[in-house]
Order: C-alpha cells, then structure tokens, then sequence
C-alpha cells in the first residue's frame, strides 16, 4: 500500500515537473507573435501571410510543449509505474 | 478522463473493439458524403446557394496547394481539401457532444502515416531509387542516422501535435466542469441538484478550445503535409 502511495504521489509530481516546459512554447510563441506584430505593422497590406505563416511558426514550436503534456497525461490517467510494483 | 467507449466488437481475429472514434468518423464519413451528393447535383454555370460556398472552398484549397508546394502540385489538392474537412469536422462534433475524433491518438497518427507514405513514395518517384537512397547520406555518410530519425520522427510529431492540442482541450474543459460543479455544491450547500455554474463559462472557453483550436489544428496539419510533400517532391 506504501508503495502504491509513493509512487502515486511520486507520479502527480513528475506530471507537475513534465509541465514545466510548457515555459519554452510560452517564450517561443510570444517571440514569434511580437516579431508578427512587427511585421505587420511594417508591412500591412502582407498581413494574411504573415498571419499563416506565423501560426505555422507557432504549431511547430508547440510541439515541445505537447511532448510534455503527453508524457503529463500519461503519468496521470494511464501510469505504467503502477503496473510495475 | 477515459479513452473512448468500445461501442461494439467485431467477432473477428480474436474480436476487434470498434471505438466511439470510429463510429464518430463514420458519421462524419456520411455526412460529407451526403452535403457533396446534394451540393454537385444540381451544378450550374452561374453558381448560386450553397455551390458559392463548395466553389469558394475548392478554390481556396487550389489556390493554398499553389503557393506553398509549388505549381503542377495540382494533383495533391483533393488529398489535402479531404484531410482539412474530415480533421475540422472532427474536431467539432465535440461542440454536439460526442468525443472529437481527432482526442484519439489512432486516427491522428493513421493520418500522419499517410502522410509519410506520401512524402517518402513522392521523394523516390521524383528522384529515383537510388539518389532518393543517396539522400539519407546527405552531407556526409556519418549523418545516416540521423538523416532516418529526422524522417521518422515527423509522423510522430505531426500526430501527437494534433491529438494533444484537442486532448488537452478535453481535459481543461472536464475540469473546468467539475470545478464548477464543486463549486455549486459548496455555494448551495448541496440544496441544487443542478449544478448551475455550468451554465456560461465554459461555452466562452469552447469557442477557444473546440472551435479555434480545432480548425487551426486542421490547418496546420494540411499546412505541415503540404510542406513535406512539397519539399521532398521539389526536383
């Protein structure tokens, strides 16, 4: 039971620590959002393309984030560490 | 959160489990099937009604295959219309609540692996066999590794990036309800039996999470495809 306890709490906590780099996509995209505004503001009559491109340029960058979040999911709603007991 | 309901098994190799998912899609199969028989049975020269819309939209995807793969790439056109229409509506027959489609792994990765296929079988049928083989040894035979890990890992991340945005939009809207509904029973004390905070706030935060980002994922998807492709059929 012990061990069940500890690797429960031991696991809602890695899922914590996993979301921490959710920090990386925040910087990424805000960079890539302001660099946006710039060039918009620079050139206006560009701004469907540069919207486009700029929220490709987002999803790709999201992607470390989503790693994170699936490893997070994975802890918390189908842990393996469990099984391993 | 729970993965999808098995509906009902198919008794066939051992039983095969038929998913929400797949149900769901079969819907989603039928409808765009039935809107594409109604709207181009009738099509005439000056359009009208709903044939705008279906003009707009074909034209819309011509017109995106165009500037981003480059011209006479006509032909990967309907492949990419099909995967917008099927991934968008997939991910917003959450808003008449059943399970999106697209929060299940299976079907995001089957269209990633479609995906591949494509820029793999694109990238041998326009260099040929042996200099598409020689690409992996691109600049210096020592990268082979890594030039194989850098092609496998696109489907991975293309279909994880899809499944985890709209997975994660379930679970941050399932909290959101059951946040509220606790809130409720402390408020009322337990006197409602209807948890009325529910009513409201979580529509605004579905306007981000099942409509934006359901067809922006969509998007991305057939944008990133279209990438690929393009890349790996450029001669």
């Amino acid at each position: 039971m012990l061990e069940r306890a500890i690797v429960l709490g031991a696991s809602a906590v890695g899922a914590g620590i996993a979301m921490i780099a959710g920090l990386g996509p925040g910087i990424g995209q805000g960079f890539a959002a302001g660099k946006g505004c710039e060039a918009v503001g620079r050139q206006p009559e560009a701004q469907s393309d540069i919207t486009r491109t700029m929220l490709l340029g987002c999803a790709v960058a999201e992607s470390t984030g989503i790693y994170s979040l699936v490893i997070a999911l994975i802890l918390i709603f189908m842990n393996p560490l469990v099984n391993m007991l | 959160m729970e993965g999808p309901k098995i509906i009902f098994t198919i008794p066939l190799l051992g039983g095969i489990p038929v998913t929400e998912t797949v149900v769901n899609s079969w819907f989603i199969i039928l409808a765009v099937f039935i809107a594409c028989r109604l709207i181009t049975r009738r099509l005439q020269k000056v359009p009208s009604g709903v044939q705008v819309l279906a003009e707009k939209y074909v034209t819309m995807v011509c017109k995106l295959v165009d500037d981003t793969m480059g011209k006479n790439k006509q032909r990967y056109a309907p492949y990419i219309g099909t995967v917008f229409l099927f991934s968008a509506l997939g991910s917003l027959i959450s808003l008449l609540g059943c399970r999106a489609v697209t929060a299940d792994l299976n079907t995001t990765l089957s269209w990633a692996l479609v995906t591949f296929v494509m820029t793999q079988w694109g990238g041998i049928r326009t260099k040929g066999l042996l200099s598409w083989l020689k690409g992996f040894l691109d600049p210096v035979p020592v990268m082979l590794p890594m030039n194989i890990m850098s092609e496998l890992v696109n489907p991975i991340s293309l279909s994880f990036r899809h499944f985890g945005n709209i997975s994660a939009g379930m679970v941050i809207t399932m909290l959101i309800y059951s946040g509220l509904a606790a809130l409720t029973n402390i408020v009322f004390q337990g006197l409602l039996p209807v948890p009325i905070f529910q009513l409201g706030l979580p529509a605004i935060l579905s306007i981000y999470f099942d409509v934006f980002s359901g067809v922006l994922q969509a998007f991305i998807f057939c944008m990133l495809t279209m990438v690929f492709v393009g890349m790996a059929t450029d001669p």
